[in-house]
This record gives C-alpha cells, sequence and structure tokens, in this order.
C-alpha cells in the first residue's frame, strides 16, 4: 500500500518534471536545462495520449480579380490552388508565366483545357506581369 | 467576391488591398484593422492576418489551399520555442485529410525488410522508447521574397520556420523493428495527403539509410508536449534535425526501404539546389549540376526592434533575437553597426541543443544618425552567414546576414 502510494507519487512527479521541462509554448524562458541532443526519457509517464482529431479546412477563397478576363484561369486553376498562390507573386516577364503553367500541366499533370492556355498566360500578364 | 474562409477581418481586409474599396476611418472600418493585414517588405506586400485555421492562431495567410500560412516575425520574440498554434505550415497537395482517428491509424513500414509492419499508434507511443529533441524547422524557401531578381514560389518573409522541442520514436528503431535487408539504399516516406489530380506525382521523400538509421531522426508524435496540430502534421510527423523541412513528412504514414536509388519526382526532380557553395549562381546561369537541398545553414535574426523603429541616440539600448546554426550548433553571434567591418560578440543564451534556436543578446549605444544593424551567426563547423543574399532558380537557402535598419536621435 505504501509502497503503492510512493510509486503513484513518484510517478506524478516525475510527469510534473517533463512536463515542466517542455513547459507549454511562450513559457521557454524559465524552462530548467535540457538534457543531450537526443534524450532517452525513460522515466517519462508510460503513456502519451493521442486524441482523435476532426477539423474543418477554410475551402473558399478570394476570386481572381479583373478587370482582365478570369474565366479560363478560373475554370483551370482554382482546383488544385487557390487564387492567393497566383495574387501573392511579383510581376514576372510573360515568359515566366508562360513556364509556370506548362510546369503546371506536365509536372503536377493539371488538366488545363489546351484552348485555355494562352488566355491564363493572358491574364497573368495583365494581372501580375512586368510592365 | 466569395472569399468564405477568413472570417469578417479577412474579408475587409482583401476587400480593402483588392482596391474594392478602401477603408478610412468611419463605421465601415474594424476597429483593429491594422491587425488584420500585415505588410511585408517585397511587392506585392499585403497579406490577411488569418485566424480561421483550425488549431491556429493569427497567422500570414500566403495561400489558403493548399495551406500556406507563415509565422508573424514578433513570436520569434517570445522565447526560442515556436508555439504551436502559431508554427508556420506548409502543404504540397491539396487533399488533406481533416479526420484521423487514432485507433484506427497506421504506420507501414516495408520494402527491402525482413518483417513488413503495420504499426498502432499505441505500437509506436508505449511500444517503443520514446527520445526528444529541440530542433529547428525551416522551409527551404523561407525568405523566398527577398530573392532578387525574384523567382516563383510562395513569397515568404521570414517566418516559414520554427523550434519545437519533438517528442517521439527514433526512425532507427522502428527501422530496427522491421529489419531492414542488406542492401539497403534509401528509405521513403509518404503520409496522408494526397494530389488532387490522380496522376500527379504523391509527395514523397526519402532519406540515405545510413542518414535514416542515425538515430536522430525521429518519428514524432508530440511538439512542445502536445500533440501535434493537423497542420503540423498529426498524428506522425518525420523530423529531420539540421535538414530542411522538406523532408519532414507529415502525417506520415508509410515507410518503403529501398534497395535502389529514389527516382521519384519530388525526391529526384524537386527542391534541387545548384551544387555550388551557399546554393549561390548567378541569376540565369545555366549548366550548373543540381543536388538535392539537404543540410541547413547559420541565420540570425534581430527580434526585438523592427526596421524603423527609433533608438535614443548614446544611451544603452539592449537588443536580442535568434539564432540558429543549422546542421550543428551555434558558436558565436555578433553584430555590427559600420556594415559588417567591425563586429562585436554578443552574449548567447541558454542552449537547447544544437538543432534549436538560440537567444542572443547585446548592448548598442549608437550616434545619432541612421543606423544598420547587422547580426551574424558562426556555426560549430566555422561556416558564417554571408554577406550578400545568395540567387538560385527555387529561391532556396537563404541565408545572406539581417540588417535592421533603425533611427538613433
Amino acid at each position: 500500500m505504501i509502497n503503492g502510494t510512493q510509486v503513484g507519487f513518484g510517478a506524478a512527479l516525475l510527469a510534473a518534471v517533463i512536463l515542466a521541462a517542455i513547459g507549454p509554448p511562450g513559457t521557454q524562458a524559465t524552462a530548467p536545462p535540457p538534457g543531450p541532443v537526443v534524450a532517452v526519457s525513460p522515466n517519462a509517464p508510460r503513456t502519451f495520449t493521442l486524441t482523435s482529431v476532426s477539423v474543418e479546412l477554410p475551402t473558399g477563397d478570394v476570386a481572381f480579380p479583373g478587370p482582365a478576363n478570369t474565366q479560363a484561369i478560373a475554370a483551370n486553376c482554382l482546383s488544385c490552388h487557390s487564387a492567393g498562390m497566383v495574387l501573392t507573386q511579383p510581376d514576372f516577364p510573360r515568359a515566366v508565366w508562360a513556364g509556370e503553367v506548362d510546369k503546371m500541366i506536365h509536372t503536377f499533370k493539371a488538366p488545363v483545357a489546351p484552348a485555355d492556355v494562352a488566355a491564363i498566360v493572358d491574364y497573368l500578364q495583365a494581372t501580375r506581369g512586368t510592365k | 467576391m466569395k472569399e468564405k474562409m477568413a472570417g469578417p477581418p479577412g474579408r475587409r481586409s482583401f476587400l480593402g488591398q483588392a482596391g474594392g474599396f478602401i477603408l478610412v476611418g468611419g463605421a465601415l472600418a474594424p476597429p483593429a484593422l491594422a491587425q488584420t493585414t500585415v505588410d511585408l517588405p517585397f511587392a506585392p506586400p499585403a497579406r490577411a492576418i488569418t485566424k480561421a485555421f483550425p488549431q491556429k492562431g493569427p497567422m500570414i495567410l500566403q495561400r489558403t489551399r493548399p495551406p500556406l500560412l507563415e509565422t508573424p516575425f514578433e513570436v520569434f520574440d517570445r522565447g526560442v520555442f515556436t508555439p504551436n498554434d502559431q508554427f508556420y505550415v506548409r502543404w504540397h497537395w491539396a487533399v488533406i485529410p481533416t479526420e484521423i482517428d487514432v485507433a484506427s491509424f497506421r504506420l507501414t513500414v516495408k520494402g527491402h525488410v525482413e518483417t513488413p509492419l503495420s504499426l498502432t499508434l499505441r505500437d509506436i507511443v508505449d511500444g517503443l522508447p520514446r527520445v526528444e529533441l529541440a530542433a529547428v524547422n525551416q522551409c527551404s524557401g523561407n525568405s523566398r521574397g527577398f530573392t532578387e531578381p525574384r523567382v516563383p514560389g510562395a513569397q515568404w518573409a521570414n517566418g516559414a520556420m520554427g523550434n519545437a522541442r519533438w517528442m517521439g520514436v527514433r526512425l532507427k528503431d522502428v527501422l530496427d523493428k522491421a529489419g531492414v535487408k542488406a542492401g539497403a539504399q534509401r528509405v521513403r516516406f509518404a503520409g496522408l495527403d494526397e494530389p488532387v489530380v490522380a496522376d500527379a506525382p504523391k509527395f514523397m521523400k526519402s532519406l540515405a539509410i545510413d542518414h535514416a538509421r542515425d538515430g536522430e531522426v525521429m518519428i514524432a508524435y508530440a511538439m512542445n508536449g502536445e500533440q501535434l496540430p493537423l497542420l503540423n502534421g498529426f498524428p506522425l510527423r518525420l523530423v529531420v534535425p539540421g535538414w530542411y523541412s522538406t523532408y519532414w513528412v507529415k502525417m506520415i504514414d508509410r515507410i518503403e526501404v529501398l534497395d535502389g536509388p529514389d527516382t521519384s519526382f519530388w525526391s529526384a526532380s524537386a527542391y534541387l539546389i545548384p551544387d555550388t557553395p551557399g546554393a549561390d549562381i548567378k541569376p540565369g546561369q545555366t549548366g550548373v549540376k543540381m543536388v538535392p537541398i539537404n543540410r541547413m545553414v547559420p541565420r540570425s535574426f534581430v527580434t526585438s526592434l523592427r526596421d524603423g523603429a527609433a533608438l535614443k541616440a548614446g544611451a544603452k539600448t539592449a537588443v536580442r533575437g535568434i539564432a540558429f546554426g543549422g546542421a550543428t550548433g551555434v558558436k558565436s553571434v555578433e553584430i555590427s553597426l559600420d556594415s559588417g567591418t567591425a563586429w562585436q560578440a554578443a552574449t548567447l543564451g541558454q542552449d537547447e541543443g544544437k538543432y534549436s534556436f538560440r537567444r542572443w543578446q547585446a548592448e548598442i549605444a549608437p550616434a545619432a544618425g541612421p543606423v544598420r544593424l547587422m547580426v551574424r551567426c558562426t556555426n560549430s563547423d566555422g561556416l558564417a552567414q554571408p554577406m550578400a543574399m545568395n540567387w538560385n532558380p527555387g529561391g532556396f537557402m537563404h541565408n545572406a546576414v539581417e540588417t535592421t535598419r533603425l533611427t538613433a536621435a
């Protein structure tokens, strides 16, 4: 009985020490000195509990803005990535944009309608093209 | 506008930046507009600050889908460990499971092994020795937005990095459990994320067999004492200390031991750097041998003062920041106020391990006028940050000395 209590107390104490060493984010400045680079934790609590997760990821996004014609880029590009991928880019020469569209089609297998390729590059040039 | 993800603040900020209308005071302006967008120091500067992502606090929105979320830089001044809810996020493909059941999850080990395995999370957490390691996780393209001339890709400022205390098991112990057969060459890793298009290349990365068995590469099930946020790779993520994050495969559920080279797209044809010192070539230079990106290089940052801050001339001002050595520890951090002619040693903070961020601090007392505060880290191998920024077509491996522009008056 006494032994059992001590073991239990010991385990709780060890758990507390380990939690203190790890610490919640943002309170690390006061954490005690760490162990070696890869520290084995033989005295760690017997188990670490992982909990199932169910989340929702944002699916909507900003639309491609005008004034250039957005029809081709909206129809072909948004299934793989949101418009922010394009709108955060700096201005590039037309050849760079043509290369990016080519990479999406041939390397990343984007099913872009061949008839739409020129219109997509036109949009990119108009919206993020070197002037 | 059909934005749904960023909530009211993000929507307002987007409308503002897109020029649909300009919010200037008045009832339309949210009370804290300054906190809903941030201007990065390159074109186009404006980014929304989003709180719309699960298990995440305020993040710089680089892309909604697949998510690219940057850590706001002020977070790095708060300590050497980056909070899980503001740890940066980077996914390649948009099909990301949003439900993970810990009871049915399996990690499989197959290929050139004696005994293929299908491990439960319980097998991993309770069945193998637990290890801990503090290590920086940094995107290969961190700071790409500063590249000149500019290159396409995620236009990150300096916040595509973070430091955590990772807890998990050694990859070596998992491989030993399966029994690697003689002749194994590489170990390839993949996770639960999938391309939108069926025949697009699934994201996979591999390490040389000796690297995989070095006893430092880990399979982590916790960061900073908690299970990983889903967007940081729950339930399991590979940790490759000292190497760029492209190898730190998220939601890892399959390990394959190869008895030959890995010719798959993401290993053989993506994340390539010029095989030159600092991965540096002249813009447009061709005919250069390209190799997979690998070990990180040293970096250091001022975190306590931001560009444009005002100081009192002649008065002592404490400055502090963070540094990391890359593939090894921090040997020294120095600061300069004269464009790199004279360097003054900074005092290093507590050593959390050689792969961790390390705090540094120093004191300056600049005369009146503009101040250019430079900081330089030298790692334990004697490798120092270069003065000039490198250039390569991927915008990878930037680590030049940073300059914070201040005014003393």
